[in-house]
């Protein structure tokens, strides 16, 4: 099959391991921002090719996990009112928020509808105009323009029985919280590829420069991320730092210019609280003046944030990286894709949903 | 002016719209009769059936396989089949993997009222061309009808007798170390079909359904003395579900290979869109068997004279450790754990 086979070629992949080895001195340690990333590593187990001296830690591109539980909260609620439809990504129903999730909520009567586009959820509102359909638009960079153009469509269309729960987040500011942190670890990142064919890599450019990490643009198949570590641990083991593109297939330095465009139109940078990670400045997504109309949180109340309680689920240190998930004493005991603890369990781009997931065997074992 | 005489007043027909279901048709009175009598019995045509008796009077020497399944799928017609010839193959397909030759089959409908009585003929007629596809007849039944909005167009419950025909028993249990496991074809194609269908995806190649019966592939095996050890067809939670179900019954290790396991390009592409695991997405017409391994090429030769058997394949071994675990070599040469899916399948966000 074409642009799949080809990047999970065992031939290649031994090669990239085999260059890796050559040209490591010394232990390393990485970042895969994205969860996409995290699943493929898992499932094809590019972690296992690599050296000892490597280690690959989790990022946080997750963006079911890192939606604030009390947005899920408020989806609940707005679902559970009369005259109502909430449409979600199927993945985000089997997130917890404080008091259950959108699945659960279901079952007792919610007026919940899974779309697989943005522009699905329009369509309903236009079909059922006595009702408010609610759309629950998260998503990072990527998924962000999509979003953008249900409203913009709405708009266009006059439908005014649209809106969205809107949590978008950003990957850069991310980035540069992380290494910020006290006790900052990561040495080298391998940027999120989707993310950056829209936005292209323009603004991971100062981010490299200011703290001395490599940044490489990388997709999602083994070979990619094969390819992606092999350029990031070439910069450091050469002593540089800047940004390079391995995504060359998808990614161009300027990114989508015509989905940034519908993005700027809709959306502003706003501040951002991360589910487990806390307040990160200029990280999230607020509607335009001109888009506020389409704001849910006008017609439904604005989601608080509170922070989050300390409890058993260290899904916040996973999201930075700072532990995996097999460190978690309640992984895959009394934390399962069943009955979760945190998000990173359920989501299908979660750290801990992919190590229970591929790795249950050792994980598993070891536990008993 | 005329004079109206009440004794001339005529009684409306019990049921005045002939074009849809309604409640009267599952009230248990002439309306039902008439539905009966008018639509599913020449739709069906078996003599047992117009009887009109309580139940199906049936002549069968020896064991019996018997099982029974529901059937609630949406859109009730999908690319590669519908409701009604999904309900003859699946219950047909459960009675095979025992070993058996399917018989007979009861089909229970479960109608919303507002049906179009068209939709019922359809459905109707595409059963009835299932069952005799497989040679099985369809000997009893029921019919009832809820409030429309109650449930979704139509449900139907089957039931399915068939005469064990294979020498040993066929199952988890008779699993052996070393038994060779072996696909009878692509996978996924069910589970994407439906998806597309539903969700009205327009893919540019459109995915058929794989729903098929495999009675005619399995009594081969069983007819040219393949030792099936076991036999499970692949319907949800697809292939990681049926291997994960027989590892932890014969608490044997399971270990495919996924470079092995037959997936077409259609499907591939459609998986890699949603974030799916092939492994985990449904199936209709597809088994797994387990064989030992004198007996695999054979068995995959055989298999491939059916077209539904067209790409069979081995895709793994038995082995001894990990005890009741499914794993599977991915392409890198690295091994991973096989699970049941959690829950729903749903597609990722990006």
């Amino acid at each position: 099959m074409n642009f799949r086979d080809e990047y999970r070629d065992a031939d290649a992949a031994r090669r990239f391991a085999n260059a890796i080895r050559g040209i490591v001195t010394r232990p390393w340690t990485l970042m895969e921002v994205c969860g996409g990333q995290t699943h493929a590593i898992l499932r094809f187990g590019v972690d296992r090719l690599l050296p000892p001296e490597v280690s690959l830690l989790h990022g946080p591109g997750c963006p079911v996990c890192v939606t604030p539980a009390e947005y899920i909260d408020k989806a609940i609620e707005i679902a559970s009112s009369r005259n109502t439809i909430l449409c979600s990504f199927g993945d985000m129903l089997r997130a917890p928020g404080t008091k259950g999730d959108l699945f659960a909520a279901k079952s007792r009567g919610a007026n919940v509808r899974i779309v697989y586009s943005p522009l699905d959820a329009v369509t309903i509102a236009q079909a059922e105009p006595d009702r408010d359909v609610v759309f629950f638009a998260i998503g990072f960079e990527t998924t962000a323009p999509a979003n953008a153009m249900a409203a913009i469509h709405a708009k266009q269309s006059g439908v005014n029985n649209f809106s969205m729960l809107s949590s978008h987040a950003l990957v850069p500011p991310a980035i540069r919280s992380l290494l910020e942190a006290p006790g900052a670890r990561v040495q080298g990142f391998l940027a999120a590829g989707h993310v950056c064919t829209v936005m292209g890599y323009r603004e991971y450019e100062p981010i490299a420069e200011r703290f001395g990490v490599p940044i490489v643009v990388t997709g999602f198949e083994p070979l990619d991320i094969l390819q992606g570590v092999y350029m990031c641990l070439r910069q450091l083991e050469d002593g540089r730092a800047v940004v390079e593109n391995q995504y060359s297939r998808a990614v161009r330095r300027d990114g989508n210019e015509a989905a940034r465009r519908v993005m700027r139109e809709v959306f502003q940078v706003a501040p951002r609280r991360w589910r487990g990670v806390g307040d990160i400045p200029e990280s999230g997504l607020s509607f335009t003046e001109a888009y506020a109309d389409f704001d849910a949180e006008r017609r439904f109340g604005a989601v608080m944030t509170r922070d989050d309680a300390a409890d058993l689920c260290i899904a916040g240190q996973v999201l930075r990286g700072d532990r995996k998930p097999t460190d978690c004493p309640a992984f895959g005991k009394s934390c399962t894709p069943e009955r979760p603890l945190g998000v990173t369990m359920v989501s299908n781009e979660g750290a801990c949903a992919a190590y229970y997931r591929y790795r249950s065997l050792e994980t598993m074992d070891a536990a008993q | 002016m005329t004079r109206t005489n009440f004794f001339d007043l005529s009684c409306p027909s019990p049921v005045p719209d002939r074009e849809t279901v309604q409640l009267a048709h599952g009230g248990g009175g002439r309306a039902m009769k008439q539905l009966i009598d008018e639509i599913v019995r020449p739709a069906f045509q078996d003599p047992e059936l117009d009887r009109g008796h309580d139940g199906a009077l049936l002549d069968v020497n020896g064991p019996l396989a018997f099982t029974s399944d529901s059937y609630v799928v949406r859109p009730l017609f999908f690319p590669g089949g519908d409701i009604g010839s999904l309900a003859v193959n699946g219950t047909v397909n459960d009675l095979a993997m025992c070993g058996a030759r399917p018989l007979y089959l009861s089909v229970g409908l479960i109608l919303e009222e507002g049906l179009s009585i068209d939709t019922l003929r359809r459905v109707l007629a595409s059963t009835r061309g299932a069952a005799v596809a497989t040679g099985v007849r369809l000997v009893t039944g029921d019919t009832k009808v809820v409030d429309r909005g109650k449930m979704d167009g139509m449900f139907i419950n089957t039931a399915g007798v068939g005469k064990i025909v294979a020498p040993s028993k066929i199952g988890p249990e008779s699993v052996r170390l070393g038994d060779v496991v072996i696909v009878s074809g692509d996978i996924g194609r069910h589970g994407i079909a439906v998806m597309a269908a539903r969700e009205g995806f327009g893919f540019e190649t459109p995915i058929a359904s794989d729903c098929a019966p495999l009675a005619a592939p399995v009594l081969a095996l069983i007819n040219e003395g393949i030792a099936t050890h076991c036999l499970r067809d692949l319907t949800r939670g697809g292939l990681a579900s049926a291997a994960v179900e027989i590892a932890e019954s014969s608490g044997l290790a399971i270990a495919l290979e996924e470079q092995a396991i037959p997936i077409c390009a259609e499907v591939k592409s459609a998986c890699e869109l949603f974030g799916f695991d092939p492994l985990h997405v449904a199936n209709e017409g597809r088994f797994i068997a387990f064989v030992p391994q004198e007996d695999a090429a054979r068995t995959v030769e055989i298999l491939r004279r059916w077209p539904v058997g067209k790409t069979a394949a081995i895709i793994g071994a038995v082995e001894e450790s990990p005890r009741g675990r499914v794993t599977c070599r991915g392409p890198l040469g690295v091994r991973r754990a096989v699970d049941m899916l959690s829950g729903e399948q749903l597609p990722r966000i990006c």
